[in-house]
């Protein structure tokens, strides 16, 4: 799980998370000119409908977070895109918490960003690309969500532990996923992966 | 609209003006709320709840948030069924802390100690997120997403990310349809979700294919946005003005969070 509700971290975590997504939207903001408004809008509306297909695992089964996907797709607009989708959740679902709002921006979008950035590097071979950027999202995001919980307190360093382990399954198919989705676009609509970040 | 041809059959005999007067169902009172009281209220009361830190305290803010859930008109059933779902997730977050957290021992089994002091956090936590949650289902759950966006443009936020919420807001329904059709295709053709790679690449090209056809509908929509002028902000029609009872509705949070806070400290 990538949203920690409400009541969980503590004040400076808090803050800190605030602070990481304020950052963020700001760079993210100033990319998004109103040639691209639309077209972020429908891939916001994308990722959110994308987290409503459920995955098989055994006899669980996950939902794709796509950050990866979106970090190619979008660079530094995946962090608004990803703020409506977040919203888009809280609003439907009441899912994912107010005041903890900036600490689960911050954990999905960075690593989304930076992991779809480097993703951009690898495009000439598309599913490479698609996986190495999936992998590294949904890394980084179990990883920054097992930061937080450690630093609210000692006694949550055990449960951000089990956490990481709980993502490994959700790495596994988002590579395979998104080495299917960029391995697509590439073959359908090449220019989709040709936009400036 | 729907409410005539819902009504029994002697609501069809009082005049028509009566009868659109007379909803079925009364108006929640929230629902007569400015969208942005609504947002600021939301915001106010998990700010209080958050920074709680007794148990006492904590589970008397479930009471606000029922009261609020009550005011929306919230159904029972699938708001229980939700806040049931966050609790299976927020449990699996916190099973760890009455091992971790130490303070007299209620049992132990296998090795493990289960302590006093992780089992009342867990439970402080526990309900602070179902109080927020609940609040939060009252209070934004039952906007209009439109009303939702146009709230967050007159609290200021940048113009940008109202005019990406609102759009996004708009087109989630046309993707889900969309996604429906496809996956329904799919159905169709004899897939069956598996646990396998094969089946974890043809999901992929379902949603591959959701991107080649919003990448396309958005050049499409962007066509037709430009045609009319679209210069990055999308006009708010609104015109809702804080009212009385948004103002009552203030004083009555405040009483209520100013209770809370004498009880956190008591």
């Amino acid at each position: 799980m990538a949203h920690i509700p409400d009541g969980v971290v503590s004040v400076p975590v808090l803050l800190a998370g605030a602070g990481l997504s304020l950052g963020g939207m700001a760079l993210g903001l100033r990319r998004l000119t109103p040639e691209r408004l639309p077209q972020t809008a429908m891939l916001s509306a994308l990722f959110f409908v994308a987290s409503l297909v459920h995955f098989p695992v055994g006899v669980s089964s996950v939902h794709l977070l796509l950050g990866g996907l979106a970090g190619i797709l979008l660079g530094w607009a995946a962090f608004p895109a990803i703020a409506v989708g977040l919203v888009l959740q809280a609003a439907l679902f009441g899912f994912g918490g107010v005041m903890v709002f900036g600490v689960n921006l911050a954990n999905i979008a960075l690593p989304a960003t930076l992991a779809g950035l480097l993703g951009r590097r690898l495009l000439a071979r598309p599913a490479l690309a698609g996986a190495v950027a999936a992998m590294g999202s949904v890394a980084g995001t179990a990883a920054m969500v097992a930061l937080s919980l450690a630093a609210s307190g000692r006694e949550f360093l055990a449960a951000g532990q089990a956490l990481i382990l709980t993502y490994v399954p959700l790495m596994a198919v988002e590579a395979v996923a998104c080495a299917a989705i960029v391995g697509l676009l590439a073959k359908v609509k090449p220019e989709a992966l040709e936009m400036r970040p | 609209m729907s409410t005539i041809s819902l009504a029994p059959r002697a609501a069809l005999k009082t005049p028509p003006r009566a009868a659109l007067e007379m909803p079925l169902r009364v108006k929640p009172i929230l629902s007569r709320l400015d969208p942005r009281s609504r947002v600021v209220a939301c915001l106010a009361f998990a700010a209080v709840v958050v920074v709680c830190h007794s148990l006492p305290a904590a589970a008397a803010a479930l009471l606000p948030a029922a009261v609020l859930a009550l005011l929306a008109g919230l159904q029972a059933g699938p708001t229980l069924r939700r806040l049931l779902a966050l609790e299976g997730f927020m449990i699996l977050t916190l099973f760890t802390l009455p091992f971790t957290m130490g303070g007299p021992v209620l049992f132990s089994a296998g090795g493990l100690d289960w302590g006093l002091e992780g089992t009342l956090r867990a439970a402080l936590i526990l309900t602070k997120g179902t109080a927020i949650a609940l609040s939060v289902m009252a209070l934004l759950g039952t906007l209009e997403l439109a009303e939702l966006g146009h709230a967050l443009a007159r609290l200021r936020l940048p113009a940008r990310f109202v005019a990406l919420f609102v759009l996004a807001a708009r087109y989630v329904d046309v993707l889900h349809t969309e996604y429906g059709r496809l996956r329904l295709a799919m159905r169709a053709r004899g897939f069956r979700p598996r646990a396998s790679l094969h089946c974890w690449c043809a999901l992929g090209h379902l949603v591959g294919m959701l991107v080649v056809g919003s990448l396309e509908r958005a050049e499409r929509v962007h066509a037709a946005m430009r045609l009319r002028g679209f210069d990055g902000r999308l006009h708010l029609l609104d015109e809702h003005r804080p009212g009385r009872l948004d103002w009552g509705f203030a004083a009555v949070l405040t009483v209520t969070f100013v209770l809370l806070a004498v009880l956190d400290f008591a």
